[in-house]
């Protein structure tokens, strides 16, 4: 018996197995920790810039987020950007959430399986991965220059809505199939039609899931530099008026000061960036937050 | 009656009242325009692209050439596609592609190398290997990473990885001063980036692959180490290539983290401690100048632009193509 499986096995050398196992181990958990550790880095980097930029830049943070900008180190302020920033959020939102879940509506619950249908699916999975940089082109070519409204927030608007469009289409896909059918299934039984069923059965259901993504993805159109970039949203020092004045958001500002060779301007770049963070870190909460609360209620 | 199809069969749709199925209708047909609007998006991107930069290469758009413009050869595709000098905002300007396609590829070949061993080995580790516990802590970490704006790692790139992780160590090693910029801390910071988009969808993949076949292996006496790489990994091949065109694809876009961290400097070079320029990164110093609409310098942005969004279209094609292999393979 014993000679048997010595012959069977003989080829296995049991320590050998154990040893690779357990470095093979070793060799991804390190790999995996790669990645948190560089997360760690970058938050610390800028935490200490921040706090250095605070204390011996002697950047006041009352002055800075009420200052409007300058091109003097020591008067620049975010006020300007900031606004401009929540203003862009507002207007970009008001673009893509109506055409975004109305699509969504559409290849869920009305589109027929054709070639049609599939082409619009592919098309959004496409777009998905469209360089964001590539949508600032479209819009200086289009919108900024082809009908001539100039570097105004509407512009950045509109690159920034396209950008997130096959975000929202995603999530609210996502939303509306969350839905179970026996819901719609049960308006059908009353007599309702599909657009009667839909409007007040599955999007009331749905809209938890729909608002929690549109935050996500106007959470990700904040932090977007490059469309504005293309479309000139650069070295405007002011608070802008209205969606038709010109602007720097806060991305274009932080671009703007880290590409400055000044210490001053590189950790005013760092301040910039916490404020960044924190509000989207606010966007993601309020997400968070809207999911957690009616996760179980659906 | 409705004129659709009923997709559930057995479940008759209430008929309402007339005024009903009318606005049913209505709604269908707005809601197909939003639909039809995202496909206008890409036919609008493609045909802006191409309009723009044919007055690059032949002097008019194609819309003015229909309005009766003349043309004329302002730069050739034999210099744009073969030259070796890109400067068309200098004295005496030179049209070649090749130095900033040079640094898009440069950039996007370094990534791959941080991004795709290190995101497959992450994914690998999390669906084979980590306890739950882990596992609901490792997943939103890199989650945030993959949620951080671009900016920011190109701050990450200017103010850390390159004055702080690769100067001193070009310094000690090669005596090379290292300035501003430089290629390697572009290949990090957006190999660093692409992470999570390779773990995240490689492990979607591997968590696909039904434990009957991870268990039919332990049966015959593998290890883990044995199902991991030759089991696992092989049976999500597709989706795992799927993540790497992802990230492949991002890399060459990227923009503001590559235009922080490799510069602004258009040159082919071995050295990976040179500034370069990427395509991007060239589209981002002509929006930084003032280049008023019809000037060459203007018009390049639009011919870049082209083949930037060429590129990773058919990346995206392929990506499309793996993923819906890897669909049939389990579903």
């Amino acid at each position: 018996m014993s000679t048997q499986t010595d012959e069977l096995f003989g080829d296995v050398d049991l320590g050998w197995e154990h040893l690779k196992n357990r470095l093979f181990l070793g060799l991804i958990f390190a790999a995996s920790m790669f990645g948190v550790v560089m997360l760690a880095l970058l938050l610390l980097d800028i935490l200490t810039d921040f706090y250095v930029g605070l204390t011996e830049f002697n950047i006041n943070l009352v002055d800075f987020l009420t200052r409007s900008g300058s091109r003097r180190e020591e008067l620049a302020g975010f006020q300007g950007a900031i606004i401009a920033s929540v203003m862009l959020v507002i207007v970009t939102a008001f673009l893509s959430f109506f055409i975004g879940v109305g699509s969504a509506i559409y290849l869920e619950e009305y589109a027929p399986k054709n070639r049609l249908t599939r082409l619009i699916e592919a098309n959004l999975a496409n777009l998905a991965g469209v360089p964001s940089i590539v949508y600032g082109l479209l819009a200086l070519a289009a919108f900024r220059n082809g009908i001539g409204l100039g570097p105004i927030v509407l512009v950045g608007a509109i690159a920034l809505a396209l950008l997130v469009m096959p975000i929202i289409i995603v999530a609210s896909q996502e939303a509306l199939r969350a839905v179970p059918d026996g819901v719609r299934n049960g308006s059908y039984a009353t007599g309702a039609t599909k657009w009667q069923t839909i409007r007040r059965v599955v999007l009331p259901a749905a809209i938890p899931g729909i608002l929690t993504g549109t935050i996500l993805a106007l959470a990700r159109a904040i932090g977007e530099t490059a469309p504005l970039l293309m479309v000139g949203a650069l070295f405007v020092n002011r608070v802008p008026y209205g969606p038709f004045d010109r602007y720097s958001a806060m991305p274009t500002q932080i671009y703007a000061w880290a590409a400055e060779p000044s210490q001053h301007f590189i950790h005013l770049a760092a301040v910039g960036i916490v404020v960044l963070l924190t509000i989207m870190l606010c966007m993601n909460g309020v997400a968070i937050y809207l999911r957690n609360k009616y996760e179980t209620e659906v | 009656m409705s004129t659709e199809t009923n997709p559930e069969p057995g479940i008759t749709r209430g008929s309402g009242t007339q005024a009903d199925q009318e606005a049913n209708q209505r709604a269908r047909r707005v809601l197909f325009g939003c639909a039809a609007l995202t496909v206008l998006t890409t036919l609008a991107i493609f045909f802006v692209l191409l309009d723009n930069a044919a007055s690059y290469f032949f002097g008019a758009r194609f819309t003015e050439m229909l309005l009766g413009a003349g043309t004329e050869r302002t730069v050739t595709f034999t210099e744009f596609f073969t030259g070796t000098r890109w400067a068309p905002d200098h004295a005496t300007p030179a049209h070649g592609i090749l130095p900033i396609a040079f640094g898009t590829l440069a950039v996007t070949v370094g990534a791959a190398f941080v991004s795709i061993p290190i995101g497959t080995a992450t994914a690998l580790y999390i669906s084979e290997y980590s306890s739950p516990g882990v596992r609901r802590k490792l997943k939103p970490t890199l989650e945030v990473l993959a949620g951080i704006p671009t900016i920011v790692y190109g701050y990450f790139a200017i103010a850390f990885i390159n004055p702080v992780l690769i100067g001193p160590i070009a310094d000690a090693l090669f005596g090379i001063n290292v300035g501003r910029y430089s290629l390697l801390s572009g290949m990090l910071v957006v190999g660093i980036m692409t992470i999570p988009m390779v773990s995240s969808i490689s492990e979607d993949a591997m968590q696909a692959v039904p434990d009957d076949l991870r268990n039919g292996a332990y049966a015959l006496g593998a290890t883990k180490y044995d199902v991991s790489l030759s089991v696992v990994i092989p049976a999500a091949v597709s989706g795992i290539f799927a993540s790497y065109i992802l990230a492949v694809s991002r890399a060459i876009g990227e923009t503001m983290a590559v235009t922080l961290a490799a510069g602004f400097n258009a040159n082919i070079t071995a050295n990976p401690f040179d500034e370069i320029m990427t395509m991007t990164a060239y589209m981002v110093s002509m929006a930084r100048g003032t280049s008023a609409v019809g000037t060459v310098q203007y018009q390049s942005l639009f011919a870049v632009g082209l083949v930037l969004f060429l590129m990773t279209l058919v990346m995206n094609l392929l990506n499309d193509w793996f993923k819906r292999r890897f669909q049939e393979e389990y579903q």
